[in-house]
């Protein structure tokens, strides 16, 4: 049985999809971490106790084992609970929080690397708190983050490829859908990796251009 | 303009742990009256200064501004709301600038009188000018802080205080950080806001400019205000021998 | 929380774990092996290897690890490589994290200070030397904090094996949370053991680090 990747064209259109999906996957779970790894590092940083504490051992737990597991608690976590989401939401909620918690070590490391100059300029104006921290703190700190925050995105992209194990139709899915009707599990598979290799180069390049697009205003 | 007294404090004493950096310090500055501090370094003028706006909040003693007391004791709610409305009325300016490096010199400017005094966007923008153009920088508008010269941030520190219109200015070696050759553009700007009376203290390690600008100077030295009077009284016939000493350091220059 | 579940699970986790722990060691062997070899290629003299290197680091970090599992394991029949799961894994993750080591062993090597080669080199040490003996030693030093990095990312990277049926703790808290229905507990006792493995591997890293720093 050697290799035949004629038969890949054929399956063009449902690689497509599942790429289309895999970007839809990587945006809305990297908005989440974005979002998430912000309110995650402030709760951890500033919040009461009684809230700061589960957060801190949430990120203890989910720092210190492996996605895919972390997948299965929120599928089927959920679903014991009576929470039936769809497989893509589940999928994006897991991506999103693994990654959230990642990106929250990343800002709460540099919201306490700003300048205390930083405080005392917005506070002699009149600013409050926690105006400080959302207006001039928050945005700083993230700022200086982008780079290694990108990487996480790039790691993301990546690793939206595990959904497939919770049923989520995207990419790696995709390929699978075509590989149990053609029986050509290298072709597809490296087909797929071909379409996660463009997405990334993609990703990098756009990374790059946000990066020295904010390079003045740090 | 009145000689009723503007900016009061009063027994203003502050140390860390058994170190006193003010012992007893009392000033009155009136309306429109430029006050300059000065001292060696380590003598508490900065921490004097920074007691004015609650910076450096003052172990015992009193501020005033008008008739509101600024370093209240408050439950920590109200003392928050309440430093954070007197902050409004009183300018600050820097030696290291603290601009926003994340926001162009207009969201500089027009961040707080936005947040703070509700103004409209356009009000806001018409403010940033009218305060750059002042300070000579109109042109630099929509730059980020990291383009600008040294000189050129400390105009744009000075134009985003006086943009929430203060009623008093604080100057914290305000050209201390600066190349020798961009201190000059920085006193001009203060020069052009005594012109105007508008009330400002000091602290500076500039003797000339002290002397030409300012109406009062007091001398400090290890936490007490060991001299004070119009500069012509400082600078040529001072008193004090820890005065005398002082100057002679920094006037020969 | 179903304690009476726990200790009758408990046994197959403990041997799953033991699973994961030879997998660990195993990828990190081959990792390594891949990352010196694709350092060395990366900056070699002749431009051919560069970019072999380049090629290798570029292609397996911008494509999934799970892909790269699953092309080894289902495809590799069809080129005429056949190995269990077990080996398929442990090669395709040990490749695969081998061109993530390759830049940290390369970034370590390229920061030790350019005027220690030159001096090496006005010494008459020839490059091999100035590189086994001035350079290497220097780099070592700062390569073990970022490889341990790595090397926390490919203990829980293991768990990629488990959707090619390798029985480790992944795939035996799957199998348990699907007979089970208890995916709280499943998760808490793979996860407990996942995180002994990986704190105790990140505490003998920050030892290494340290007695690397006192010499």
């Amino acid at each position: 049985m050697g290799l035949d990747f004629s038969v890949v064209p054929s399956y063009f259109g449902v690689l497509l999809m599942g790429a289309g999906w895999t970007i839809a996957i990587t945006i809305c779970a990297g908005i989440l971490s974005f979002f998430g790894g912000i309110v995650f590092a402030v709760i951890a940083l500033y919040a009461h106790w009684a809230l700061r504490l589960p957060v801190r051992g949430f990120a203890f737990l989910f720092m210190g084992t492996p996605l895919l597991l972390q997948l299965f608690l929120i599928y089927f976590g959920l679903i014991q609970i009576g929470i039936d989401l769809p497989a893509f939401v589940a999928g994006v909620i897991g991506l999103g929080l693994h990654f959230a918690v990642y990106n929250s070590e990343l800002i709460q490391a540099s919201i306490l690397a700003v300048d205390k100059g930083q405080y005392e300029g917005a506070r002699t104006l009149g600013l409050s708190r926690g105006q400080t921290l959302r207006r001039i703190v928050i945005p700083q700190a993230v700022r200086a983050v982008i780079p290694p925050m990108g990487n996480n995105m790039i790691a993301l992209l990546k690793d939206s490829a595990l959904v497939s194990v919770i049923g989520v139709m995207e990419l790696t899915l995709a390929a699978q859908q075509a590989i149990s009707r053609t029986y050509r599990p290298f072709e597809f598979y490296l087909a797929a990796a071909f379409c996660y290799y463009i997405v990334n180069l993609a990703l990098e390049a756009g990374l790059r251009h946000l990066e020295r697009r904010i390079a003045a205003s740090r | 303009m009145t000689d009723q007294a503007f900016v009061t404090i009063k027994n203003a004493a502050k140390s860390f742990g058994t170190f006193e950096v003010l012992k007893d310090i009392n000033l009155t500055v009136q309306r429109g009256q430029i006050v300059a501090i000065i001292g060696p370094s380590g003598s508490g003028k900065s921490t004097l200064l920074r007691a004015i706006n609650e910076l450096d909040p003052l172990s015992s003693g009193e501020v005033w501004l008008e008739d509101v007391q600024i370093n209240k004791k408050l439950p920590y709610r109200q003392y928050e709301a309440h430093v954070n409305q007197v902050r409004q009325d009183i300018g600050m300016v820097f030696q290291h600038f603290n601009l926003f490096p994340h926001l162009t010199v207009r969201g500089n400017i027009t961040l707080a009188p936005r947040m703070l005094k509700g103004l409209s966007e356009a009000e806001a923008n018409k403010l940033a000018e009218e305060q750059l153009a002042k300070v000579g920088l109109s042109e630099k508008i929509d730059e980020y802080p990291s383009r600008l010269s040294g000189g050129q941030k400390q105009r744009v520190a000075i134009a985003r205080a006086l943009a929430m219109k203060p009623k008093v200015m604080l100057f914290d070696e305000a050209t201390s950080a600066l190349d020798p050759e961009l201190v000059e553009e920085v006193n001009q700007v203060m020069k052009q806001l005594a012109e105007e009376h508008m009330t400002m203290i000091i602290v500076t390690h500039e003797m000339d400019f002290a002397a030409s600008v300012c109406d009062r100077v007091l001398f400090m030295d290890q936490g007490v205000v060991v001299e004070e009077g119009p500069p012509s009284v400082i600078f040529q016939n001072p008193e004090n021998e820890r005065t005398r000493n002082f100057l002679r350091k920094h006037l020969s220059r | 929380m179903d304690l009476d579940l726990i200790l009758r699970v408990y046994p197959f986790f403990l041997e799953a774990a033991w699973v994961t722990i030879q997998l660990s060691v195993l990828t990190a062997l081959l990792g390594l092996t891949c990352g010196a070899l694709g350092a060395a290629a990366r900056m070699s003299r002749l431009a051919l290897f560069r970019w072999i290197g380049a090629v290798y680091v570029s292609l397996w970090r911008g494509t999934p690890a799970l892909i790269q599992v699953f092309i080894l394991y289902f495809g590799g029949p069809q080129i005429g490589i056949q190995l269990d799961s077990f080996a398929a894994g442990t090669i395709a993750l040990g490749v695969n994290i081998g061109a993530y080591m390759t830049e940290t062993i390369r970034g370590a090597i390229i920061s030790v200070d350019r005027g220690q080669t030159e001096a090496a080199r006005t010494l008459g040490m020839s490059r091999w030397e100035t590189m086994r003996k001035v350079v290497l030693p220097q780099a070592a030093r700062m390569m073990i904090r970022p490889l341990g990095v790595n090397i926390n990312a490919l203990i829980k990277g293991t768990a990629l094996v488990a959707p090619i049926s390798v029985v480790e703790l992944t795939y035996t808290a799957q199998r348990f949370i699907g007979s089970t229905y208890k995916p709280f507990e499943m998760f808490l006792l793979a996860g407990l053991l996942y995180m002994i493995i990986i704190y105790a591997v990140g505490h003998g890293i920050n030892w290494l680090d340290r007695r690397a720093r006192i010499t």
